[in-house]
């Protein structure tokens, strides 16, 4: 068994409404998973539960075999907005190393390997120039980055990011993708939610489709199918000239609307 | 240079500067959590809190400061506890239980009649009272304060900054929080005899407030903070001596004369500065 993420049964109430039911899913070992559904369809009650952040009504989750609960060391995860304070004085450089405390590491000296790959990790996100700026004068794709270099740092074997091309510029978008390919190389597990079915579709090795519960999983051939979509997106989703167009609402009601998304087609 | 050491030829001025020095720091560095978790609140509600402890140590003939360390424990854990029941918002347990424990202190207060003086004294500090246990009380808590800050410096900072990071490594953000309300309740147990509870609140968010405004990382606000306590600290001492005023009054105007001149000339976030250039643009 050479899964490192397992799933059994997993369901999250939030009070009396299941945001997740019943979703079992194993994720192998370097696999690059994108996590798609409409709005409300669990992708980020899915991620908050990976961390322990909800619990879990029922089921279990498994980490290299062993219960999350006792065993997260190796899952880092980003969310959609974090919500910190951005006058709170800490630079860039603190944010990042804050990758290197965790379990054991609260009272040790930090070493020149801890300084290293913070550093590694800023460079990677290309905001080693910005290392000694407050957070609060960053602009809003480069807080992204100080966010995902710090979950770099902390060398993890799973991450987890949450929307991490929403509401971002060009630029964060092309280095989140960048930093994607090249965590293909250590290998890194990777999850990112996105409701971008085109992006999902074109770059993500697998694709688990939600909408409360798990609709479908695999390759994006086999889960972006009318009736999976269909099931997913309910009423939203259009069939034109063979091609799937899948119509949510996106971006949990700040103004844009619907968007159409494209699949498996060319105009 | 006289005037400078003329006040301290008296014991009680000596003892008086160690004690303000003591505060100062500690006030000042504690504080920093107080001014950036924004619990400038909970500071003064657990400051007015203690009072029972005072009264009921008062009334059996205890040390005023040991009862004052027991209500503070007390106020700090329950607000703690009912908070985390999750059914009642923290500023409202807060309210509760400050209101309580004042109303508490005043009904015991006042069936000791003729305690007038010495409940002026804990409103609002006797510096020049301050006894030779009561300074080891005070520098004893406040090294046990600041040694716990420097030890669980990593966990602090995570917690206050980003609780949810917090959480996924594992840090127990509740007991933190809990820890932190107690360091809190023992600093203003410290400050009693100096500034006293209705002023330790000025102490512990004056100073920080003016070094956030000078500093950009939290361990060098925390340093400008403590020499900003100090610098208050002493030069209240002194303006109390040669103007014959109330210490506790005198320190915490010289806080805010310092805090007032950060917040006009401090560079790059003081009034001045940012009136010279216009505000940048954030591009999020």
């Amino acid at each position: 068994m050479n899964d490192l993420l397992e799933l059994r049964d997993v369901s999250v109430f939030y009070g009396e409404r299941a945001a997740l039911d019943s979703v079992s899913l194993s994720v192998s070992h370097g696999a690059q998973i994108a996590v798609v559904g409409p709005n409300g369809a669990g992708k980020s009650t899915l991620f908050k539960a990976m961390m322990g952040l909800v619990s879990l009504r029922r089921g279990e989750m498994l980490i290299h075999g062993r219960p999350a609960s006792e065993y997260r060391d190796p899952v880092a995860y980003v969310p959609q907005r974090e919500e910190v304070d951005w006058r709170f004085p800490v630079t860039v450089s603190d944010v990042v190393s804050m990758g290197r405390y965790g379990r054991g590491r609260w009272f040790r000296r930090r070493r020149a390997s801890d300084l290293e790959i913070a550093r590694q990790s800023m460079e990677r996100l290309d905001i080693a120039a910005l290392a000694e700026r407050p957070i609060g004068e960053l602009s809003g794709g480069q807080q992204q980055r100080v966010f995902l270099a710090r979950a770099l740092a902390q060398e993890p074997h799973v991450l987890l990011l949450d929307e991490p091309f929403t509401g971002v510029d060009i630029s964060t978008k092309e280095a989140v993708l960048g930093l994607l390919s090249s965590l293909r190389e250590r290998p890194v597990t990777v999850l990112v939610s996105t409701h971008d079915l085109e992006l999902a579709s074109a770059r993500f090795d697998e694709i688990v489709l939600l909408n409360g519960r798990l609709i479908s999983s695999g390759s994006p051939e086999e889960v972006f199918t009318e009736e999976h979509l269909q099931a997913a997106f309910g009423g939203q989703m259009v069939v034109v000239n063979g091609k799937v167009i899948a119509v949510d609402q996106c971006c949990g009601g700040d103004g844009h609307g619907t968007h159409g998304h494209m699949q498996n087609g060319t105009p | 240079m006289g005037w400078l050491t003329e006040p301290f030829v008296f014991g009680f001025m000596q003892r008086a500067l160690v004690a303000s020095v003591i505060v100062g720091v500690v006030c000042a560095v504690i504080g920093c959590y107080i001014v950036l978790r924004s619990m400038a609140f909970l500071g003064d509600a657990l400051a007015h809190a203690i009072l029972p402890g005072v009264a009921v140590a008062y009334l059996v003939g205890a040390n005023l400061l040991a009862g004052a360390l027991a209500a503070g424990v007390i106020v700090a854990v329950g607000i703690s506890f009912v908070t985390k029941a999750g059914t009642i918002r923290e500023d409202t347990a807060i309210g509760i239980f400050f209101a309580a424990a004042l109303a508490l202190g005043v009904v015991l207060i006042s069936t000791t009649g003729g305690y007038a003086v010495d409940l002026t004294h804990v409103l609002f500090g006797n510096v020049l009272g301050v006894s030779a246990t009561d300074l080891w009380i005070s520098g004893g808590l406040a090294l046990v304060v600041l040694l716990a800050i420097v030890l669980l410096y990593r966990q602090l900072l995570v917690v206050s900054f980003d609780p949810v990071f917090g959480r996924t490594l594992g840090l127990r953000t509740h007991a933190l929080r809990t820890g932190l309300f107690l360091m809190l309740a023992a600093t203003i147990v410290v400050s009693l005899r100096t500034v006293g509870v209705a002023l330790v609140a000025a102490m512990l968010v004056t100073p920080p407030a003016a070094a956030y405004l000078l500093t950009r990382r939290l361990p060098a606000m925390m340093a400008v903070s403590a020499l900003i306590g100090v610098v208050s600290a002493v030069g209240g001492l002194y303006l109390s001596y040669y103007l014959d005023v109330a210490s506790g009054g005198a320190v915490v105007l010289v806080a805010t004369a310092i805090f007032v001149l950060a917040f006009l000339f401090a560079p790059r976030k003081g009034v001045l500065w940012r009136l010279r250039r216009p505000r940048r643009v954030r591009a999020s």
